[in-house]
């Protein structure tokens, strides 16, 4: 199943390779060049083009590996000169190079379905819900980025955890952060649940807190962390400041040039709604650019009615949100699902309150979450939320016309694929007046997203209004899907919060008895 | 309302959606002709009509003048075809006038253009011919396969080794999603760019009807289809003798009867071509422009390299030098005729409605390989009665369809659409393999894969006891084996065969894309190609005969009617 479903979705990755591609594809393909061409003192200081390395150390030696393919392709795209370089032979071989390096997804994929007990649902949906996962399409194969490896890592790692093999869960965790430093987000849980039954293996008491083994576990897998970053980051330790610098751009602004769905989203139409209020009624309008914060580069912008928030704000409120989550990890018992758990409602609350966080970053959330979602009806319920939520919030990054059937059928088979198993796997749940699974508002919520859409792409422009308020569109998308992350998100916190593991089973006894 | 609808019926949705997404997915790669001045490709073919549609008055459409250079893409379709452009073109000039300015928009390309006429298609498709093929196969199929299943049911306790060309028909849904799936029209209509789902889903539509035995629909969503395009006449035979033959008193029957209802049929027919043609009737000059129009002899016999026997003759004898185009023609027409003999005859002499599937293969066919100015792009009139015929005998079909695809690459490359030809037959197969597989484990009920279902074949085959024989014996007992499993033997014949002939497609297609030809034949490739692939469908075309052949008259109707006279 998961050979043929890969095979399936490779062809199709193949014929979108002439679809749009957005800025990203030069940004790759420069990195390429930087790679390339310059000596390692310089990967991190080059800025021939605006688009800098500003990936970690692993990423960069993985780009260098693979322009050892590209010069035989065509030289010409190596070249650092050669800003919007764009071949035939570059499109070809960066779009598959997307699609051979998703071949570490499909691994990924099968080591998770081969850790899970043994049983139908995760040899067929487990393997079709990742494997297909339309976001991954549409970021990848479309807009163009390579997560499909990155993800591939984080499944590798998740399913050594789910084997309890922690070292190697601990090594490839390491290995895709020094990837793409955004997993950071993940590694708390990563370290409390390493921290909890890897290192401190025995009941919570003083004795064992103290004892040998725990010391000798934390050298080791302190160790390994350590060995990897030192590995990567060596040879750059003459300059790693000017390397973290590149990493960490805290000056690009809270949101994104599109609205992430997040809390900063509805903050920022609190800040209009408010302004635009205080404008009517002090009647001293100054009529900032209102359009602002959605159209264009990317910048720092400032908030005219509410504060403006600055970084540390933003990192605190993560670790504040994140905090609960983490005791809880601490003091379940051991059990990979509880982890797994804890990821998306790191990944989540990342997503929601993080600085200058992209609408790509949903996928974190949503790919460990479909493990789960075969699991236990209430996963499957968010996981079918969120999923439609998220990718639909995906949507404005594929903005030409000609995608707009693709980007939608996409979504549509995706969603469809995901309602009809999941309700194959729960049954019991009544569906009379809503989707399976969901209750009605749920489902009336996800059903106004085809108001939006339509709104988006028709509505709008017959009611005149794409001169006068072009960024309405992107703002209610935005908005609405927003609502959508953060109930998800409320959601999926609670549950995880007061899970013990038991309440789910016991209902479905109930129901059968019934 | 989510709960209610099955499984099977989800299957053909999600097969419906990843048709529709693959057709647009294959919309973003180019069209044919794209950037290539003066004459551009099929894309400006149509957009140029869409023009000559909208500005010009009706009864100019056909003519030379002017305005309307016929030796730029000159309208050479029937009148329905006329009408399409003319629809499509007043929402072109409505969404923006450049589309369709009269001489200052030729070869008018844009990124806003080609997703409005991409889109036009992805319309007709949708609307015609996706639900045509979905009707069909539920409503024909379906009836006969229930009854199968319980042959099967009660054949699969005697036979231990099935062989898996009697696992069929596959299953409905199985089958409908393949069509759907079959690349040979995706890439044609979405990427070189042409409208022939608009026909060919009228034509299945008028199979369907014919089947249900709506004579009277039939005959008419078959004059549409005529009409859209003009190469229906492929098709025209097996409708004609079929109707005719219905029409024919049967023992027991009233001749005036059989009469009545062939002035029906006709005045049907009549009435559809008089309405659709009737802007060209006032003025019989007009008309016959129009049918020169139509049937260009001036063309040749064949343009590119096609698949057809005169094409591939073409190499040991000249004829494009040796005749004149009418004396070709003359050829042509007798040797078609010829070729359209068994077939046509058995359909009006024997009429069942279970051979008329096939009578469509064999007309289309024999069309194909024997007559004047075939297009490579033609096969797919033969292609879609096969994939009406696909749930009787999915291998051979499937073979068919693949070497279908695979004639027509020469021309897919020249349009530069190597990418979404590997992809979508990739898929393509993978899939048939995948549902074969399904439609093997689930006749069976077991979990085997194919790979063990061969081996079971090998091994049934092979199972000798060695150690009891001598050397002489051994041969013997081992094909008296072979004979006792003459099924099993010919199954895996038949499979290598296949096997090995699409192995041959991929290395003659890739040889033709990565190779360089000698100098000397520049085309050498492409003949190859279309020789492989002409001596396929030259075995595909006696087999689908013999197939055709073997099934005996049906007699119900004649018992029906005589129990109702009595």
């Amino acid at each position: 199943m998961i050979v043929t479903a890969t095979v399936l979705t490779s062809c199709l990755k193949l014929l979108l390779i002439p679809a749009y591609r957005s800025t990203d594809f030069e940004v790759h393909r420069n990195w390429l060049a930087i790679t390339h061409s310059l000596p390692l003192k310089q990967w991190y200081f080059e800025e021939t083009s605006q688009w800098t390395l500003d990936y970690p150390p692993l990423f960069a030696w993985f780009e260098y590996l693979m322009s050892f393919i590209a010069v035989l392709l065509d030289p010409q795209m190596l070249n650092v000169k050669n800003i919007n370089y764009s071949s035939d032979n570059t499109v070809l071989f960066q779009r598959l190079s997307v699609i051979f390096t998703d071949l570490i997804y499909t691994l990924g994929v099968y080591m998770c379905c081969s850790a899970l007990q043994k049983s139908w649902r995760k040899d067929v949906v487990l393997p079709i819900l990742l494997i297909t996962n339309c976001g991954l399409l549409m970021v990848d194969h479309i807009h163009f980025q390579y997560n499909g490896i990155m993800y591939g890592i984080l499944l590798i790692s998740i399913a050594y955890m789910i084997q309890d093999r922690f070292l190697w869960s601990a090594f490839w965790f390491t290995v895709l952060l020094n990837m793409k430093h955004i997993y950071i987000y993940m590694a708390p849980a990563y370290f409390i649940y390493l921290l909890r039954h890897y290192c401190i293996g025995g009941p919570l008491n003083f004795k064992s807190i103290c004892s040998v083994g725990t010391l000798k576990n934390l050298g080791l897998l302190g160790s390994i962390v350590l060995g990897i970053f030192i590995a990567t980051f060596l040879p750059f330790h003459d300059h790693i400041p000017q390397v973290i610098s590149r990493l960490f751009p805290f000056k690009r602004g809270l949101c994104h040039a599109y609205w992430a769905p997040n809390v900063w989203a509805i903050y920022n139409i609190g800040d209009k709604i408010g302004f635009y209020l205080v404008s009517k009624i002090g009647g001293n309008s100054t009529t900032p650019e209102i359009a602002s914060m959605t159209g264009g580069l990317v910048r720092e912008t400032a908030h005219s009615f509410l504060p403006d928030v600055p970084p540390v704000a933003t990192m605190a409120l993560t670790a504040l949100f994140m905090a609960p989550a983490m005791v809880k990890l601490f003091l379940l018992d051991r059990r990979a699902a509880h982890f797994v758990r804890c990821l998306v409602v790191c990944a989540l609350t990342s997503f929601l309150f993080g600085w200058h966080v992209h609408e790509k970053a949903i996928l974190m959330a949503i790919i460990p979450l479909s493990i789960l979602s075969i699991m236990e009806s209430n996963d499957a319920r968010i996981f079918l939320i969120l999923s439609t939520v998220g990718h639909y919030s995906l949507f404005p990054l594929l903005f030409p016309t000609s995608l707009l059937l693709v980007k939608v059928f996409l979504l549509l088979l995706y969603t469809l694929y995901a309602f009809h198993s999941l309700f194959k796997l729960y049954p019991l749940s009544i569906c009379k007046y809503s989707l399976p699974l969901l209750n009605p508002f749920e489902s009336m919520y996800l059903l106004g997203l085809i108001g939006v859409f339509l709104y988006e792409n028709v509505v709008h422009s017959i009611l005149g209004f794409d001169k006068r308020f072009p960024f309405l569109p992107l703002m209610i998308t935005s908005v609405y899907c927003a609502v959508g992350v953060i109930y998800c998100w409320i959601n999926y916190y609670i549950y995880f919060l007061k899970y013990n593991g038991m309440h789910v089973k016991s209902k479905i006894n109930k129901n059968k008895s019934l | 309302m989510f709960c209610k609808i099955s499984c099977e019926t989800w299957l053909v949705i999600f097969g419906t959606l990843l048709a529709i997404l693959l057709r647009t997915c294959t919309s973003l790669h180019s069209h044919s002709g794209e950037s290539t001045p003066p004459m551009y490709g099929d894309y400006e073919a149509q957009r140029h009509w869409m023009e000559i549609t909208v500005n010009l008055p009706i009864n100019q459409w056909y003519q030379n003048s002017t305005d309307n250079n016929l030796g730029y893409w000159g309208l050479d379709y029937p009148p329905l075809t006329a009408y399409h452009m003319y629809a499509c073109g007043k929402i072109a000039e409505f969404l923006n006038e450049n589309y369709t300015r009269l001489h200052d928009s030729r070869g008018y390309e844009s990124e806003a253009h080609k997703i409005f006429m991409r889109w036009t298609v992805l319309i007709c498709d949708v609307v015609v011919y996706l639900p045509a093929l979905i009707v069909y196969y539920f409503s024909t199929v379906e009836n006969e396969n229930s009854k199968n299943i319980e042959l099967g049911a009660k054949k699969k306790k005697q036979k231990v080794h099935k062989s898996l060309n009697e696992i069929r028909p596959m299953s409905v849904s199985l089958s409908t999603i393949l069509a759907l799936l079959y690349p040979g029209i995706i890439l044609i209509d979405h990427g070189h760019f042409q409208y022939n789902c608009v026909s060919l889903g009228f034509l299945i539509v008028a199979t369907t009807c014919l089947l249900h035995k709506h004579n009277i629909f039939a005959s008419i969503f078959f004059c549409l289809a005529l009409n859209y395009k003009q190469m229906e006449l492929y098709h025209a035979l097996p409708f004609f003798f079929y109707l005719l033959s219905t029409c024919v008193a049967k023992p027991g029957q009233n001749t005036i009867w059989g009469v009545m209802r062939l002035v029906k049929i006709g005045l049907t027919v009549i009435m559809a071509f008089g309405i659709i043609w009737s802007p060209f009737l006032y003025n019989l000059e007009d008309l016959l422009q129009v049918l020169h129009r139509q049937f260009p002899l001036a063309r040749g016999v064949f343009e590119d390299k096609v698949s057809n026997i005169w094409c591939a003759l073409n190499i040991v004898f000249k004829f494009k030098t040796r005749f004149d185009n009418l004396d070709m023609m003359r050829v042509c027409l007798f040797s078609t005729l010829l070729a359209l003999f068994p077939s046509c005859a058995d359909l009006f002499l024997r009429p069942n409605l279970k051979k008329f599937v096939l009578a469509l293969i064999n007309s289309s066919l024999a069309f194909f390989l024997f007559s004047f100015q075939v297009h490579e792009k033609s096969i797919l009139l033969v292609a879609i009665p096969v994939l009406l015929y696909f749930p009787y005998s999915p291998f051979p079909c499937f073979w068919f369809l693949c070497m279908s695809v695979f004639s027509m690459t020469p021309l897919l490359i020249k349009d530069n659409l190597n990418i979404a030809v590997m992809a979508l037959t990739t898929m393509y197969i993978v899939s048939f393999r995948v549902s074969v597989e399904h439609a093997y484990r689930s006749s069976l009920n077991t979990q085997d894969g194919l790979i063990e279902y061969y081996c079971s074949l090998l091994h049934s085959l092979l199972d000798v006891e060695y150690k009891k024989t001598s050397r002489y014996d051994l041969l013997k007992v081992t094909f008296q084996q072979i004979s006792k499993n003459s099924e099993a033997i010919r199954t895996l014949v038949f499979h290598a065969a296949m096997f090995m002939s699409l192995l041959g497609c991929i290395c003659l297609y890739f040889a033709n894309l990565l190779l360089k030809p000698p100098d000397r034949y520049p085309d050498l490739y492409p003949l190859l190609i279309s020789v492989y692939s002409c001596l396929h469908f030259l075995g595909f075309f006696l087999y689908f005969n013999v197939k055709q052949l073997r099934i005996p008259q049906q007699f119900d109707e004649i018992k029906h009617v005589k129990i109702k006279s009595s």
